[in-house]
């Protein structure tokens, strides 16, 4: 135990304090923006990033990854922040943390895997168009000082890294540009004029709604929508993570992480977050691996914000726009233009209609939600295709089956036979078959007592063991009075 | 003679060519052995996991990567085993290859232009420039 705190936390103490701080200042744009988003106080996403960092370097279920206030939560609590206020989001933060206990306690990471590829790649893009469309209004149509400090912004963030990788770009975007727009007086809107900075650690609060069956149910819908998202990117970040260290970790521990950190977090002031796949691959790639560089972001991000708060909110959005432009174009899937091309036709077509529906809706459960049940009749349809082959064997009609014998198939599967014969006798082979339930075996019954009734006899070959028992306890048509039922 | 071998493969036509020699290289001693290692890029991890089913089915896309290297030094007979590295693939395989101590290094040399030199960085310079064996560039 002792020995695997020591490797959790202290094998790499200065790859991941050095790790953690990158992070940190990497973090902060982000967080404020992501609040921004929510239609919140910075403090809320910056107070969300500081908790949930430090919360989960303890209790996380996977070391090295980092967690913060995202885009994915902000844009799920737009209408609840709008219709409601703050409060509700505390309130809805506090049983989002709830929800994802319990998912943990119920091992629904398991059921991650039937998610198919198809809808994450869906998610990821739909989020990154979501991020995009965020910050339109902040950019287009305000004037032309904007789109020239956007454009220096992404001109940064684009090419520094290619000379300079030990300082994260944005941070040299966010110094610089503060520094040009504070010094030249250009009219530029800034961050103080979208809310305030408090320099303060965050405090224990009791969110301010009424303790109503009605407050529950105004929250419930969005913390089931935030507990779902965040735990689906918490659980593909965990996966990444996993590949980028070569190492495993416990998916079901993270998903109670996550639900204890967003608990506490709505306690303190913060909006529910999640892990975050960007700024995990910089952790990773800075060298971070243990749990003491999730600490020292979440550590140094709230240390930066009470001693340079005042600068803080003179960041003009404009520079926090670009970087938010930078953050939607590296979370874009831009392989999925050849996935279109080589994927199955049904593959492709989720894919797209899970994008479409979260653009429409602004809602990405709902995309994820529609995608897996897209996926899921697809492959229904899929499967449920049935073939049966007749061949004549000595005068004695002979019937093959060829595939899966379910509730989907059923109808196809009768519709292959011929039951005009008399007095024959009549052998259905299922060697190349599966029954899967009692409208299988409720297909078998019709079919045999069908034949039956011309007085043809009916054999049975080839079932094997898994069907066979089905069709031994649910078959009807060898008893005596079985008839053809009438529906 | 050379005993312990270390080829840096990325799957493409280069690394097979650069197999072809690692082949000529420890053929003659009976109890040399070649490491093929390739680098799982980080700059790749989350297009990759993102369009695999899962952890298993990821694996064995980088095994079928290597498998024709693998298949070039088996044709050679030639002893080899294979590791798999996660990082940046320059500093990885320099890394690797200083602390295993290879008595030489092969790789192969991708032939960009100097344009996409300088927006790529070239993975074998930055090689030759750190490992502390003797290495072998394959064009």
């Amino acid at each position: 135990m002792l020995k695997k705190i020591k490797a959790e936390w202290f094998s790499n103490v200065r790859g991941d304090v050095l790790a953690g701080i990158v992070v940190a200042l990497a973090l902060i744009p982000e967080a404020i923006a992501f609040s921004i988003i929510a239609g919140v106080d910075p403090m809320v996403g910056l107070y969300a990033s500081f908790l949930i960092s430090v919360i989960i370097a303890f209790i996380g279920g996977r070391p090295g990854m980092i967690s913060a206030a995202t885009g994915a939560m902000a844009l799920l609590m737009v209408p609840l922040v709008r219709d409601h206020g703050v409060e509700y989001l505390l309130a809805a933060t506090i049983l989002t943390g709830v929800i994802q206990v319990l998912f943990g306690v119920f091992k629904v990471a398991k059921v991650m895997k039937f998610i198919p590829r198809a809808v994450m790649i869906g998610f990821v893009n739909a989020l990154a168009i979501l991020i995009f469309m965020a910050q339109v209004p902040h950019f287009v149509g305000i004037n032309n000082t904007t789109y020239i400090f956007v454009a220096i912004t992404l001109a940064i963030v684009y090419i520094v890294p290619r000379f300079l990788k030990s300082v994260p770009a944005p941070l040299i975007a966010l110094v610089l540009l503060t520094a040009v727009a504070i010094y030249s007086g250009f009219e530029l809107r800034t961050v103080g004029d979208l809310g305030a900075i408090t320099k303060s650690l965050p405090s224990f609060l009791i969110p301010d709604v009424p303790f109503s069956i009605e407050t529950i149910m105004i929250v419930l819908p969005y913390s089931l929508a935030l507990a779902i998202v965040g735990l689906l990117e918490s659980l593909l970040t965990a996966s990444i993570v996993d590949d980028m260290t070569g190492t495993g970790s416990d998916k079901n521990k993270e998903s109670r992480g996550q639900g204890i950190a967003n608990f506490v977090t709505g306690f303190f002031g913060g909006m529910a977050g999640c892990a975050m796949i960007g700024q995990s691959v910089i952790n990773i790639k800075s060298g971070g691996r243990g749990r003491l560089s999730t600490l020292v972001s979440g550590v140094f991000l709230i240390f930066l914000i009470i001693v340079l708060g005042d600068l803080v909110v003179q960041i003009p959005m404009p520079v926090l726009v670009g970087i938010m432009i930078m953050v939607a174009i590296g979370t874009f899937d831009w392989s999925s233009f050849t996935y279109l091309k080589k994927a199955p036709r049904t593959d492709a077509a989720v894919m797209v209609l899970t994008v479409l529906i979260v653009v429409y809706t602004h809602d990405l459960s709902i995309g994820v939600i529609a995608g897996v049940l897209l996926s899921a009749i697809f492959f229904v349809a899929k499967i449920s295709k049935i073939e049966v082959k007749k061949r004549m064997e000595n005068a004695t009609p002979r019937y093959s089956v060829e595939g899966q014998l379910f509730f989907a198939s059923v109808e196809d599967f009768l519709e292959k036979f011929d039951y005009s014969i008399e007095n024959e006798n009549v052998i259905i082979d299922f060697t190349d078959a599966h029954v899967w339930d009692d409208s299988g075996v409720g297909a078998i019954d019709r079919v045999v007592l069908k034949f039956k009734e011309n007085g043809n006899e009916v054999i049975l070959e080839g079932l094997d063991s898994g069907s066979k028992k089905l069709v031994d306890k649910l078959a009807i048509f060898n008893s005596k009075n079985a008839k053809l039922p009438t529906h | 003679m050379y005993k312990k071998v270390l080829l840096a493969v990325d799957g493409s036509d280069h690394s097979i060519r650069a197999a072809k020699q690692a082949v000529k290289i420890a053929a003659p001693s009976p109890d040399a052995q070649v490491t093929i290692v390739f680098v799982a890029d980080h700059a790749n991890a989350k297009n990759e996991v993102l369009h695999s089913g899962s952890s298993m089915e990821l694996d064995l896309k980088r095994r079928k990567k290597i498998q024709p290297i693998e298949e070039t030094l088996a044709a050679g007979q030639v002893k080899y085993k294979v590791e798999i590295l996660h990082g940046t693939p320059g500093p990885a395989i320099v890394e690797y290859a200083n602390k295993e101590k290879f008595d030489i290094l092969i790789i192969g040399s991708r032939g960009l232009n100097g344009l996409q030199e300088m927006v790529l960085g070239s993975v074998s310079h930055k090689v030759v420039k750190r490992a502390n064996c003797p290495v072998l560039i394959v064009k």
